[in-house]
């Protein structure tokens, strides 16, 4: 006979501010099969949890129904003190009462009658639940990281250090990402490459990495704990394992082509590397600019080369990686500015971004680190920078912060006046310094630097004669300013990479309406995903600067490896099965299995005193993700989710609608 | 010095009223300064039009239904073009002209208010501007009896005035909308 | 092609010559403009600084009188289209007003009529085509400062036509008439508008500062298509010589104006004579 047990939870005032928590546990007792009923304040307490574990014992109960919060949030927890009590913890059911009923609803008493309603659905469905026992399944003790900027090498390398085998895939031709092109970071002004390139170094030379430049993950199969990825190595044109990097190939190229390292401030030539500490140091050839791969004729480089590792013929080949956790750390890319026409960045040379102006500061840069304007190559002796530039603006950007422009414009208003003595004006809306010796920065930017900082947002930017004038409100004076400037610095949003979406959807990973990727929990889980296994490290999940960066990307490495260092993991017991009796072998259920986990076979069974064999189904227990999919799509209701079973269903159903 | 609190008391529903008719949300405002950076009058008017904003958002009826910058708006719609929080501030602008005229509030730029109402008279009367008419009724009555008075021969010379309105035959008609328009807003405006 | 045409007051009375320029030009085009019968003032600005019903009701007359042609509307002066594009907006927007207005007018208007400025009509390959076929006249050293003002693109959402900071239609106009229009910064700043009866001196500074932008950029004249900007910049240059002590002598044009030289047509048939500043010096023997 099924005794269920109900527990009423107040959570505080969350729910029972709403629903009259009383009145709901006095009338679910009412109902046949429960054959106990309380509320209490805080269930998920100790002392809550040990009053189920009682009355479990002291009525007997064998089903358990908790009404409180989401079964994201405390499912786990209240399975556990089922096992605690002896009861299989598959017999737990739970009813959503503040997601779905205290905080949407305001009318106490509708909310109790729908908090009814749930609540009775969830006993019916009780009164179905079996005792379900979890499989296991091996892991597969590596690894792979995908993008290899700061994010992914924090990651590789805390991975790698633990003795686990690292699979990095970087879509470009060297390891470093956004950080490689910075020329100094905030609050310290450390030297971006000096603090960078020796993690680059050990992510090449580290023997537990083995390292894909220039390469991109075309498919992710399999499930947590054994994944299969397929790797495309994008034609490099020079093959790895020769070239020594000697750089006679790049120095006598006669091709020339915008630096897109350098954001298009300097040339560099068609066989190249990204910049002097690229790693791996070989060049990769641009097939779109190679004069070669134009006309047919030049091949220069293949001639010069000393190891004969220029090769034109060379193909995108693929490889497949076998792993148990994936780390993916894609980064972000920045706002076009030519959105903003009034700030008319396309019209102006002189109207720059913030990473143009690193790579102007840089000594191995455009300019030598010499600062000169794009236009006339002349030092400028006012610069001045425009803040939040496609952030904040529901209107032509993106409606967050982007959370580093106001250190790094301090940094660069700083470092201009440090090291090349020109002024700074900054137009801003507010200054964000929060954290750990930021607004000692700022102050010093202002105080010590003396940048001006003027409080408003600019409306326009023109230019008049070799001048830039930009024209905004100083709101602090309530009055339209207008300045003349010779460079003006535009502080471009952090947004998603165009491919973000596609990268989210290989993965299995949600993405947020500004396509950067969601992490499960906001405060809780902040590196983990929906997707089991795959964790995320850096922009790719929203804006961040290079601390919090390295700190997340430490925190994914940790429970990648928190993963993949088990012998074996439980798999969740709420999957698919298939009754072959009842299977008609109509296979509606494979193609609409997105995990392949439903495959076709011959069952033999007596029919009548002769043996027949015929077409039925079956569920790899390892692949299935318990979406139901299949159940659903079941005619003769051979299919079942477990935990989700037909009949729990239809008991449901009936508990709300009747 | 300001007393927040009893402006709010006083005039409770202002900001309310203002969103409603001139559907926008002021709340949105977070007062950057890119209306008044881009706003090609403002350094005539006597506030900025983010304060304006401001007063609305702080319930402050009096000072923001009574200053020059309502008047002094030329509905260019910089403001709108720009506003990262996509408030349309010309059609605040608007809205907080006729409260004030509702309101009964004595324009502080009189000779903007007089010259509107003088061409809508105008257009009132004939169905079309007159021009001619307009400018001479607007220099009595603004006490500005010379104004642009050089420009008068060469326009004259130049066939550029008309020295008679262009009355449509549909006069009637449009003079009934001016009354209708009239009697509908009396009654919305009165409260 | 035939479009219902709505001049407005100004092209019947100070911007005549802009009437005769756009009817010239329509007619070599193969544009058909009829003139709506009987059409009532727009409103203008004065009206939607007074309330809120009167700037949808004054062109709502006018559009249901359109809308029982079964025509689209074209409107040259940037104020009138103004107007009656947003009067269309919030006619479609709200239903309780449509029917309000509707007892106003006693009109049944359904909102539904195309409002388009006299730019639009040559986004069109036919009109285009037909244009630079019939170019007869070089406009050698024609340099306009191409001026768009507020009305013709701001609020973009209410007009949707062109860049509201950077619009390129009237340029490339000119370009295909074989002027040479100037790159310059004060393309959609504001003229000032109907503050020039009460506050003239703010107008006359803002013109000024127009004035003043075209001629830096190498601008030999300013193009528009507004009645408004025109008698500001063209009737007010004086005034502002005397004001501020320039020197200004820059022929304003309406478009039209130009399109119809490079079309052959007399200055005297395209009112270039009405003009305050002289074009004469400019235009000299190209247009006859």
């Amino acid at each position: 006979m099924k005794r269920i047990g109900v527990f009423v939870c107040w959570c505080g005032s969350n729910i029972a501010g709403t629903v009259d928590v009383e009145k709901l546990s006095e009338e679910i007792g009412k109902m046949p099969n429960v054959a106990y009923s309380c509320n209490y304040k805080y269930t998920c307490s100790e002392p809550g949890q040990e009053m189920i574990k009682d009355a479990i014992k002291e009525h007997n109960l064998n089903r358990i129904v908790v009404a409180a919060c989401s079964p994201r949030m405390h499912e786990p927890t209240f399975r556990k003190t089922l096992a605690g009590a002896g009861l299989n913890p598959y017999l737990l059911v739970m009813a959503n009462l503040r997601e779905q009923c205290s905080w949407v609803h305001h009318d106490e008493e509708k909310a109790t009658e729908k908090s009814i309603a749930l609540v009775r659905r969830a006993v019916q469905k009780a009164e179905f639940a079996v005792p379900l026992e979890p499989t296991t399944d091996s892991v597969t003790g590596r690894a792979m990281v995908v993008g290899a900027g700061i994010a992914g090498i924090q990651a590789a390398l805390d991975l790698a250090d633990s003795g686990h085998e690292v699979v990095v895939v970087e879509k470009e031709p060297t390891v470093g990402g956004r950080m490689a092109q910075l020329d100094k970071t905030f609050p310290t002004l450390d030297c971006s490459i000096c603090i960078l390139a020796p993690k680059m170094v050990d992510v090449s030379g580290h023997p537990n990495i083995k390292l894909y430049t220039n390469a991109e993950v075309d498919k992710l199969d399999g499930y947590v704990g054994n994944f299969t990825a397929t790797i495309r190595k994008k034609a490099r044109s020079v093959d790895e394992e020769e070239c020594i990097g000697c750089g006679i190939c790049w120095e006598k190229c006669p091709n020339s082509v915008p630096n897109k390292f350098d954001m298009g401030l300097g040339d560099r030539s068609a066989i190249y590397i990204p910049f002097p500490q690229a790693v791996p140091s070989v060049p990769v050839i641009d097939r779109d600019n190679c004069r070669y791969y134009e006309t047919g004729k030049c091949g220069i480089c293949q001639k010069l080369c000393p190891k004969d590792a220029v090769d034109f013929e060379q193909e995108d080949t693929f490889v497949e990686e076998e792993i148990g956790a994936v780390v993916v750390a894609t980064g972000y890319d920045l706002y076009d500015p030519t959105r903003y026409p009034e700030y008319n960045y396309d019209k102006y040379e002189d109207i720059i971004t913030g990473l143009h102006l690193e790579r102007i500061m840089n000594a191995s840069g455009p300019t030598d680190g010499k600062v000169k304007r794009p236009s006339d190559g002349k030092k400028p002796e006012h610069v001045t920078f425009i803040q939040c530039v496609g952030s904040r603006d529901s209107q032509k950007g993106h409606e967050y912060c982007s959370g580093v422009c106001c250190m790094y414009t301090a940094k660069h208003a700083t470092y201009l006046k440090e090291h090349y003595d020109i002024d700074s004006s900054v137009f801003y809306m507010d200054v964000r310094a929060f954290k750990k010796g930021y607004e000692e920065f700022y102050r010093r930017t202002t105080d010590q630097f003396e940048a001006d900082y003027l409080r408003g947002r600019v409306s326009r930017v023109y230019g008049e004669g070799d001048k830039l004038i930009v024209k905004g409100e100083d709101s602090m004076l309530g009055e339209q300013v207008t300045l003349e400037t010779d460079m003006v610095v535009l502080a471009t949003a952090v947004e998603a990479k165009p491919d973000a979406r596609k990268v989210a959807q290989t993965m299995g990973v949600s993405y947020d309406e500004s396509f950067f990727m969601t992490e499960a929990h906001p405060k809780l889980r902040p590196v983990e995903t929906n997707a089991a296994g795959v964790f995320l490290a850096g922009a790719c999940q929203g804006p961040k600067d290079i601390p919090e960066t390295v700190a997340q990307a430490s925190g994914a490495a940790a429970k990648a490896i928190n993963l993949i260092s088990k012998d074996e993991i439980e798999n969740d017991p709420l999957i698919a099965n298939c009754d072959t009796s009842r299977c008609s072998g109509c296979l509606r259920c494979i193609p609409v299995c997105p995990y392949s986990a439903v495959t076709e076979e011959e069952v033999t069974e007596w029919n009548h005193g002769e043996e027949v064999t015929r077409t039925a189904v079956n569920v790899n227990e390892s692949l299935c993700a318990g979406c139901g999919t299949c159940s659903a799509a079941c005619r003769s209701g051979a299919m079942n989710l477990r935990g989700f079973s037909n009949e729990q269903i239809l008991a449901e159903v009936e508990a709300i609608c009747l | 010095m300001t007393n927040l609190s009893a402006v709010k008391r006083k005039n409770q529903g202002f900001k309310e009223k203002i969103e409603a008719e001139s559907g926008q949300s002021v709340t949105s405002c977070y007062q950057c300064g890119k209306c008044t950076g881009g706003c090609p009058l403002s350094f005539a008017m006597d506030y900025a039009p983010r304060q304006i904003v401001r007063m609305v958002q702080l319930n402050m009826k009096d000072r923001a239904l009574n200053n020059s910058t309502i008047w002094l708006c030329a509905t260019c719609s910089t403001c709108t073009a720009r506003c990262p929080r996509e408030v349309d501030l010309a059609a605040v602008m608007d809205t907080l002209r006729i409260e004030a005229r509702h309101q009964g509030i004595k324009p502080k730029e009189k000779d903007v208010a007089l010259f509107h109402d003088i061409f809508l008279n105008s257009v009132k009367k004939s169905g079309r501007v007159f021009e001619m008419g307009m400018t001479v009724a607007y220099n009595m009555k603004s006490g500005n009896l010379m104004q642009d008075a050089e420009l008068g021969l060469p326009m004259f010379v130049k066939n550029k005035l008309n020295l008679t309105p262009d009355k449509i035959k549909g006069a009637k008609e449009v003079k009934k909308i001016f009354d209708k328009v009239k009697e509908i807003e009396k009654v919305e405006g009165g409260h | 092609m035939k479009y219902a045409y709505f001049p407005g007051c100004s092209l019947h009375s100070m911007a005549e010559e802009y009437n005769m320029a756009t009817e010239l030009v329509m007619e070599d085009l193969n544009v058909e403009l009829r003139e709506i019968p009987d059409w009532n003032c727009c409103g203008s600005t004065p009206a939607h600084t007074t309330s809120h019903l009167l700037p949808v009701a004054l062109p709502a007359r006018n559009l249901a009188i359109i809308e029982k042609e079964g025509l689209d509307v074209v409107a040259p002066c940037a104020a009138c289209y103004n107007r009656f594009k947003a009067a269309n907006k919030e006619l479609n927007e709200d239903d309780d007003l449509k029917e309000t207005v509707n007892e106003i007018i006693e009109m049944d208007y359904q909102a539904n009529v195309e409002v388009l400025n006299l730019i639009e009509v040559f986004q069109n390959d036919d009109v285009m085509e037909i244009l630079e076929e019939k170019v007869n006249v070089e406009l050698k050293n024609i340099k306009p400062a191409v001026y768009y003002g507020c009305l013709l693109t701001r609020p973009p959402e209410v007009t949707e036509f062109d860049d509201a900071e950077n619009p390129q239609s009237m340029d490339q106009i000119m370009e295909a008439i074989g002027a040479e229009p100037v790159e310059w910064t004060h393309k959609v700043e504001c003229c000032g508008g109907s503050l020039v009866m009460a506050r003239s001196e703010v107008v006359l500074k803002l013109s000024r500062d127009i004035l003043k932008a075209a001629k830096q950029a190498g601008a030999n004249c300013i193009v528009t298509a507004c009645p408004l900007c025109h008698a500001n910049l063209d009737m007010r240059q004086e005034q502002i010589n005397k004001k501020f002590g320039d020197d200004f002598n820059m022929p304003i044009f309406y478009f039209t104006q130009l399109i119809g030289a490079a079309l052959g047509h007399s200055k005297k048939n395209l009112g270039l004579k009405r003009h305050f500043i002289g074009s004469e010096g400019l235009l000299g023997s190209l247009v006859g």
